[in-house]
């Protein structure tokens, strides 16, 4: 299986951040960018939104690639620049852990 | 929660977790049983997984069956478990691991995954299982109440981070009960420990359908973090 390009992963993380936004007051609300700051500094993001992102975020590459990756893992939380800071960060990792799980990683 | 609850039963095969499976079921649950090996339990509204409790990604998969096929998980049974009596000094340390695995890792593994399905909906309830071997302080079970001891850690902790999201922890904490987990141990210990009870006598699967029961009534939804152990235990 060919693994989702750059722009078809940011789709999928809109789609987790559209289920997350659904639950947010509207001043909450994160908007669909890969400049949209996550969690860190100048975060939109409490640690538990951040949990229901990555969880949200699993959940729908599960749906929509069929692939089961695990977002939060030492991997993620060790790296020195956070792949949580922003969107478009998110997309980068999240696109990196669907190529190793089908890589057979 | 959903009209119909999905509850979700490990160790679901034989035993208090096929009990369990088939009381849910007779309460008009949609119950998702889950065991190494296949079931021969057949009945409308069961579905059974073939998934390793060890196996992050049998876990991960077989969760994801449950959220294709009912939407969302409402209660998680977490009663898949493994015991082996012997003296420390002649516990192999492949027991240690096999213990530690299933009950300790597979039931953490159970509960972040059953969780992550739980909190779309605000609402989970997750039931651990300990044991009076724990605070009988039970010699030749040292790993065995280790285990359960770091299940009981489990609990109380998971319940604190987990409450946010409408999801309770609990666990209850059998006495002895005629299963295939104790067959091996010999009649005169369980006689001593039966013995060391305040109601002295062998549990049944209602004695702990009762509890479990308990922590799933709606109107439970302010007790989490809590062990409830049978027979006058504590």
């Amino acid at each position: 299986m060919t693994p989702p390009t750059e722009q078809e992963t940011f789709r999928l993380v809109c789609l987790a951040i559209d289920e997350l936004n659904g639950e947010l007051p509207p001043e909450r609300r994160l908007e669909k960018s890969p400049e949209t700051p996550l969690f860190g500094r100048d975060g939109r993001l409490d640690s538990l939104g951040l949990v229901r992102l990555i969880v949200a975020v699993e959940q729908v590459v599960e749906d929509e690639v069929s692939v089961s990756v695990t977002l939060a893992d030492e991997k993620a939380l060790s790296q020195r620049s956070s792949p949580f800071r922003t969107a478009g960060a998110l997309t980068a990792y999240v696109r990196e852990r669907i190529e190793e799980r089908l890589r057979g990683g | 929660m959903a009209d119909r609850r999905v509850v979700l039963v490990t160790g679901a095969r034989e035993g208090i977790g096929r009990a369990l499976a088939e009381h849910y079921l007779a309460a008009g649950d949609a119950v998702v049983g889950m065991s190494r090996q296949g079931s021969d339990l057949v009945a409308p509204g069961y579905r059974h997984v073939c998934a390793d409790v060890t196996r992050e990604a049998e876990v991960k998969e077989a969760l994801a069956q449950v959220r294709r096929d009912f939407g969302g998980l409402d209660v998680l049974v977490n009663n898949a478990g493994i015991a082996a009596m012997n003296h420390a000094l002649l516990t192999p340390m492949d027991t240690v691991e096999r213990i530690l695995s299933t009950n300790v890792a597979g039931t953490f593994l159970l509960c972040r995954e059953g969780a992550k399905l739980m909190q779309r909906r605000r609402f989970g309830r997750i039931v651990n299982f300990g044991s009076v071997a724990l605070p009988l302080k039970l010699e030749g079970e040292a790993i065995y109440a280790a285990s359960k001891a770091a299940v009981v850690a489990l609990t109380q902790i998971l319940a604190r981070e987990l409450a946010e999201y409408g999801i309770t922890v609990n666990a209850v904490a059998p006495t002895p009960v005629r299963t295939r987990l104790i067959a091996n141990v010999p009649p005169e210990k369980i006689e001593r420990l039966i013995a060391r009870q305040a109601i002295p006598r062998f549990g049944e699967i209602r004695d702990i359908t009762n509890v479990v029961d308990f922590f799933l009534r709606p109107e439970s939804d302010f007790i989490t973090g809590q062990v409830i152990c049978l027979g006058g235990v504590s």
